[in-house]
């Protein structure tokens, strides 16, 4: 319980230091981070009955969030030869308070809504939504295309807490869907990144509204 | 079992085509056609087997989709729908490998048999459906497979805005459809077929918002007068033999609706009747007029289509009047007219479009004005024209004729026999019916007149030449059917028996008195035709043994004793039809751009007429632009922002959250 409890501060405290960091080279370590700490959840959640079901589960996550995809983005920032800048619409203290009414507002959106009883944490819901907030906010927020994949990464995470806390009965086959999701949507962006780099010689998702018809 | 094996013989077909045609080296566009022929003869069985009496078959299987099920049901309506469904299917199949031979080094041509096969297959689920869900599926297959279709030529921006008239009112009928659909299932709690016309609807003014309801949506596709404007549009953009498809058979899914849609709504007001009558008259009438005024072949034939349902139209308004006043001669009359129109009219406008396909094929011009003469170089091409022109025109001894002359004696019979509010509509319908054969004449002898005979107007006739035997082929078949019809014409109304007996609901024998008594007068009609044709052709024998040891020679045509005739001496298209287009002109709005000839020599002198689709113009134009210029107002929502967009739907999920757990 009390571990559980820390990981889930931990992802509360990553999401607002994503929120107000300015570079780019941190941010994905920190989205690293989080991954490795979420990897760890389904172990904790369930500590007492260990299967291998959450081994594998964990096993993958750990992988695919802590090594392959920092890699990744790592690679599209080199080879994109981009300023290690993020460039945001909004600006970093305005950013933080946002994330504090958006950490407000999914506590108070958890005590109306259904929970079941026999979950690992009270903190589990509200955590996982606040997660999803702040990828969200992180997408519209930011101009770079890699702030914009980093977001993402964060609405997964969100989406993969509630999972993992609240949908027990969650067959392995769709969480290992889910993550494969995310694994290709993540690829396809680095490349995609690397591409409109060459042809636009940049790589700032605003200008790229002189595609609108 | 058999309708099975048809549907899978398709739609295995198209996928293969789809798969292997890939590449212009890999066309074989046979691999195309076979199944969609096999599939029309697998087909075709047990429709002709339920029209000759036989037991109606059923199909069931559960469906995943909510409120589905995979209900299909081949009931003599349906059966006879079928019929010309699947033959016009398999001949413009046959058509089209030689008409798509241009294309063939081109481009790939595994999409367009694809879809052709797709259609096909939409074609077949509508007639057979008995589930509300399903119905609409396959109504949607039919509309997108042939959107593709008709934007075969994609490249050409003319097309591509067809293409999209199409798509956009195909939807906007099918929206009406929907509404018809949910109410009807509100109503009876169910979306069977089977419970639907069983049940019925007993309160008159639901009946009534269903039946306008029906009218405009199945009325959209058939192509009823103020809601045919894709008709021109899309039967010229298209490639020749799905014109032929589109025009002699998909849009009679319209009328087939409407037709299933009647057994729902219980007995039918009189008003109903009256409705369909008007809409009729306007479709025919107009279509007509406005086929006249054309001058793009294929464009003046997709006219003829909505004149065409216009008669249709007539016939099932009497046949309504005859189910408001329980009058069997109006039902049988006015149905079996409607109903034999369709097939007939799958017949006659198949082959027209094909034939204009060959003289597209063969010029590269659709071009009224600029053909002539095409008589000599394409002898098959014209003589099959010939056949669906006259038939067209409703002449005797062809199949036009039969199904016009059953609709005209119902009205007649009708006429005497009731009094007040029905016998004005049948008066009407005996008028325009009429007004309609008498323009359709003239406007075939434009037609006829001015491509096939004369000499050539342009560069584009000198090019041309006989179409090859697979596109000659569903031409010479199709005018056999045309013939065939008209001549066994009492066995043709006995064939209507059983479809009649479904429709009307009524006695058997009831029926059966009926068509025998037409069956007697159409006995000499048809030994007076047969006497006639006997008559041309002794004379034919005798001028060809008066001439045969005389000198013959051959001159120009209509030279006319001159002795320099140019073939700018010729009637062109706009002139020869120009005295009833400027009888009609409140009606029609002809623009005319007129530079006469001035002085003693004049020197130079023009003359340019044009006729846009008034409906068009008038309604929908302004409509469309007003609604454009009310939207455009919301441009800004759209700036391409992609961080706003996302804002959009973060912003809109948080409000549900916060609104659905306050």
């Amino acid at each position: 319980m009390f571990i559980t409890n820390l990981i889930l501060a931990l992802v509360v405290l990553t999401n607002l230091k994503l929120l107000g960091s300015s570079r780019l080279g941190a941010s994905i370590r920190v989205v690293a981070a989080q991954g490795v700490a979420l990897g760890l959840l389904p172990i904790l959640a369930h500590w007492p009955e260990l299967s291998v079901h959450f081994g594998l589960l964990a096993a993958g996550t750990v992988a695919i969030k802590g090594v392959v995809f920092p890699w990744l983005l790592f690679r599209a920032i080199r080879e994109a030869e981009i300023a290690r800048e993020i460039e945001p619409y909004v600006g970093y203290a305005a950013s933080l308070v946002a994330g504090a009414v958006a950490l407000g507002t999914s506590f108070w959106l958890c005590t109306r809504l259904p929970i079941p009883e026999n979950i690992a944490s009270p903190w589990l819901v509200p955590v996982s939504f606040f997660s999803i907030f702040a990828g969200l906010f992180l997408i519209v927020s930011r101009k770079r295309a890699v702030s914009q994949v980093l977001g993402f990464l964060v609405l997964e995470n969100g989406i993969y807490t509630f999972g993992v806390g609240v949908a027990v009965r969650t067959p392995f086959l769709v969480e290992v869907g889910v993550l494969l999701d995310v694994f290709v949507a993540v690829f396809v962006m680095g490349i995609t990144i690397f591409h409109i780099n060459r042809e636009f010689d940049h790589i700032n998702t605003d200008r790229l509204s002189t595609l609108k018809d | 079992m058999w309708l099975l094996s048809a549907m899978a013989v398709l739609l295995y077909g198209a996928v293969v085509a789809l798969l292997l045609m890939k590449r212009p080296s890999l066309n074989y566009s046979w691999l195309g056609a076979f199944p969609v022929v096999l599939a029309a003869i697998i087909g075709c069985i047990p429709a002709i087997q339920v029209l000759l009496g036989g037991p109606v078959e059923q199909f069931h299987v559960p469906w995943p989709v909510p409120f589905g099920e995979f209900f299909i049901e081949l009931d003599p309506l349906s059966a006879w729908f079928l019929v010309p469904t699947l033959l016009l299917s398999a001949l413009s199949a046959i058509y089209g490998v030689g008409y798509l031979r241009p294309w063939q080094s081109k481009r790939p041509l595994g999409p367009i048999w694809f879809f052709y096969g797709l259609l096909v297959l939409g074609m077949m689920l509508v007639l057979l459906a008995r589930n509300a869900v399903l119905f609409l599926v396959a109504w949607e297959l039919m509309a997108v497979a042939s959107f593709f279709l008709v934007t075969f030529e994609h490249e050409r921006q003319s097309v591509r805005e067809a293409g999209w008239i199409y798509f956009v009112a195909t939807h906007l009928g099918t929206v009406f459809l929907l509404a018809f659909f949910l109410l009807l299932a509100r109503e009876t709690g169910s979306m069977d077929f089977a419970v639907w016309a069983a049940q019925g609807i007993h309160t008159q003014g639901l009946a009534g918002v269903l039946f306008l309801l029906a009218v405009i949506g199945f009325g959209t596709k058939a192509g009823f007068m103020p809601l045919h404007v894709w008709l021109p549009e899309a039967h010229p953009a298209a490639p020749s033999h799905v014109s032929a498809l589109m025009s002699g058979v998909m849009i009679k899914t319209g009328i087939y609706g409407l037709m299933r849609a009647f057994t729902f709504l219980g007995t039918p007001p009189l008003w109903w009747g009256w409705g369909l009558v008007a809409i009729g008259l306007s479709s025919g009438v107009l279509g007509v007029l406005f086929a006249l005024a054309q001058h793009d072949l294929k464009r003046l034939l997709a006219y003829h289509s909505v004149e065409n349902i216009g008669i249709i139209a007539l016939g099932l308004g009497v046949g309504l009047l005859g189910m408001s006043t329980g009058s069997a001669v109006l039902m049988v009359l006015g149905f079996g007219g409607g109903l034999l129109h369709v097939l007939n009219h799958a017949l006659f406008k198949g082959l027209l479009f094909l034939g204009a396909g060959s003289v597209v094929h063969g010029t590269g011009t659709r071009e009224i004005d600029h053909l002539g003469g095409l008589l000599k170089r394409m002898p098959w091409t014209a003589a099959a024209f010939l056949v669906g022109a006259v038939a067209i025109s409703g002449l005797p001894p062809l199949n036009g004729f039969l199904s016009e002359f059953l609709i005209f004696l119902g009205a007649f019979k009708g006429g005497i026999s009731t009094g007040g509010p029905v016998a004005v509509p049948l008066l009407v319908v005996i008028a325009g019916l009429a007004l309609i054969g008498g323009l359709a004449v003239a406007c075939f002898t434009k037609a006829f007149g001015i491509v096939f005979l004369g000499e050539a107007r342009s560069e584009h006739v000198s090019r041309a030449h006989e179409v090859d035997w697979t596109m000659r082929l569903p031409m010479l078949m199709l005018a056999a059917g045309c013939a065939g019809i008209g001549l066994c014409a009492p066995v043709m109304v006995g064939s209507l028996q059983r479809v009649l007996e479904n429709v009307t609901t009524q006695r058997p024998e009831v029926v059966r008195m009926t068509l025998a008594n037409t069956t007697a007068s159409l006995l000499f009609v048809v030994i007076g035709a047969v006497t006639f044709l006997l008559l041309v052709a002794m004379l034919v024998l005798v001028r060809r043994g008066l001439l045969s040891d005389r000198r013959v020679d051959e001159s120009v045509t209509w030279g006319c004793g001159y002795p320099q005739p140019t073939v700018r001496m010729q009637y062109t298209a706009s002139s020869f039809a120009q005295p009833l287009t400027d009888l009609f002109r409140p009606l029609l709005g002809t623009r005319k751009k007129l530079s006469a000839p001035r002085g003693l020599f004049p020197a130079e002198a023009a003359l340019k007429t044009e006729t846009p689709d008034l409906s068009r113009e008038e309604m929908y134009r302004p409509m469309f632009e007003r609604g454009e210029r009310w939207l455009s107002q919301l441009r800004w929502l759209q700036h391409g922002n992609v961080q706003l967009y996302i804002l959009y739907i973060a912003a809109t999920l948080l409000v549900l959250l916060v609104w659905k757990f306050r």
